[in-house]
């Protein structure tokens, strides 16, 4: 299974374990992900007003980079703005002509637009991934947490059930921890306004740690850089039992049995063969 | 309160994101979906009427629309199937798009927070306060 791999800006810098681990455990399961050359930040959020063309430039010359063969991205906001991007191509003819003309590309909303944890549940599947797993997380009680950008809106996402999601659960069975369900898995972190309003960040992850703790919850998992930011930054935590925070490719790649330094050692290696590619 | 022409706002808003906030009709399902209404001086479905009176100056004062971080639960939850997440979003470009309109920038941070914020808290602030 080969796919193109659009990594965002922060999987490059404060989400590099999200990328480094992801990276040894698709290889582990035959799952080849080629970065794109020259790839550029998505813009982070997707304009919701139609004139708001420029913003979608660079999105859209992502997508046709990709030339209709599938696109995988780890970034719940990466893969949110390539996903509706693709749809206002689909559907916006005008938009689409616009930004197709100025980039000088030709990209009608082909291809399949994929978060990797698309890929592990429709093409790999959790069973198989299930009968690959070399070290199950036995006894470790993990929450989902999904936040918003992979789940809303579902009619253009279509990545899962939007009130109640069952993939990252699913992904936690398949690699043997003991999964917990918690009420506020689907609620906002707050997203950027830890930048500029940070009390209401503050409320926003205490009320969804919170819930989580007190369903017996020990760890959270996510997809997104910036809800693991805010989960870990902007909570009220005086005195209460800590809850760890992984992305869903750390326990992933830890039920596959990789450890740590080999991690460390697959990213040095990778950065050497392309420091010797230049 | 000022009641000024709901012609520009309100038919910007219909062409660019589709939504006709006439088109609600007040059940606040909005409201009890939000997860930050506690910050906000006007609750989601109020902006929505302030939207069908044109009252465009008092949504310009209120601070709902920077509070809302457009994580689209009010337009999962609607029964009428409208978008309240991109009329925020009008109201927040009608803002920025005036002269001297950005409300947040590079400049507004501290080194703390630069070595910090992820990227793409960053990249997406700015795209949201700042144009």
């Amino acid at each position: 299974m080969r796919y193109h791999y659009f990594p965002g800006c922060t999987l490059k810098g404060q989400a590099k374990n999200m990328e480094s681990t992801t990276m040894a455990a698709a290889a582990a399961l035959g799952i080849e992900l080629v970065e794109l050359e020259e790839w550029q930040c998505c813009g982070a959020v997707y304009p919701l007003y139609e004139d708001e063309l420029i913003t979608l430039l660079s999105p859209v010359r992502t997508l046709a980079a990709a030339k209709g063969e599938p696109l995988v991205s780890l970034c719940a906001a990466c893969h949110h703005v390539l996903k509706r991007a693709q749809e206002l191509m689909q559907r916006n003819e005008e938009a689409r002509k616009k930004v197709t003309d100025y980039l000088e590309v030709d990209y009608a909303g082909e291809g399949r637009v994929l978060h990797f944890l698309e890929v592990l549940r429709d093409d790999l599947g959790f069973d198989k991934l299930a009968e690959m797993v070399k070290k199950p997380l036995e006894g470790r009680k993990v929450a989902a947490y999904y936040g918003c950008l992979l789940l809303r809106p579902s009619k253009v996402m279509q990545f899962d059930d939007p009130e109640n999601p069952t993939i990252m659960e699913d992904l936690l069975k398949a690699i043997g921890a003991d999964v917990v369900k918690s009420p506020y898995r689907t609620e906002c972190c707050g997203a950027y306004l830890s930048v500029t309003e940070e009390a209401v960040a503050e409320d926003t992850v205490t009320r969804i740690i919170d819930s989580a703790r007190n369903a017996g919850a020990e760890a959270l998992i996510t997809a997104c850089p910036l809800c693991r930011y805010n989960l870990e930054n902007c909570a009220s935590e005086d005195g209460k039992e800590p809850i760890k925070v992984y992305y869903f490719s750390e326990l992933l790649a830890e039920a596959m049995g990789l450890q740590f330094d080999q991690l460390m050692t697959s990213a040095l290696e990778r950065r050497r063969s392309s420091d010797g590619n230049k | 309160m000022a009641t000024s022409n709901k012609t520009r706002l309100v038919d910007e808003m219909k062409m660019q994101s589709g939504q006709d906030p006439n088109e609600c009709y007040q059940c606040a399902k909005c409201s009890a979906a939000c997860p930050v209404t506690a910050a906000m001086d006007l609750l989601p479905h109020q902006v929505i009427r302030y939207l069908q009176l044109g009252f465009e100056e008092d949504l310009a004062k209120s601070n709902t629309p920077w509070i809302c971080a457009s994580c689209f639960t009010c337009a999962a939850r609607c029964p009428r199937d409208l978008d309240l997440a991109r009329m925020m979003e009008g109201i927040r470009l009608v803002m920025l798009r005036r002269r001297e309109g950005n409300k947040f920038g590079p400049a507004d941070l501290t080194p703390e927070q630069l070595e910090k914020l992820p990227q793409q808290a960053l990249v997406s602030g700015f795209r949201k306060y700042n144009k």
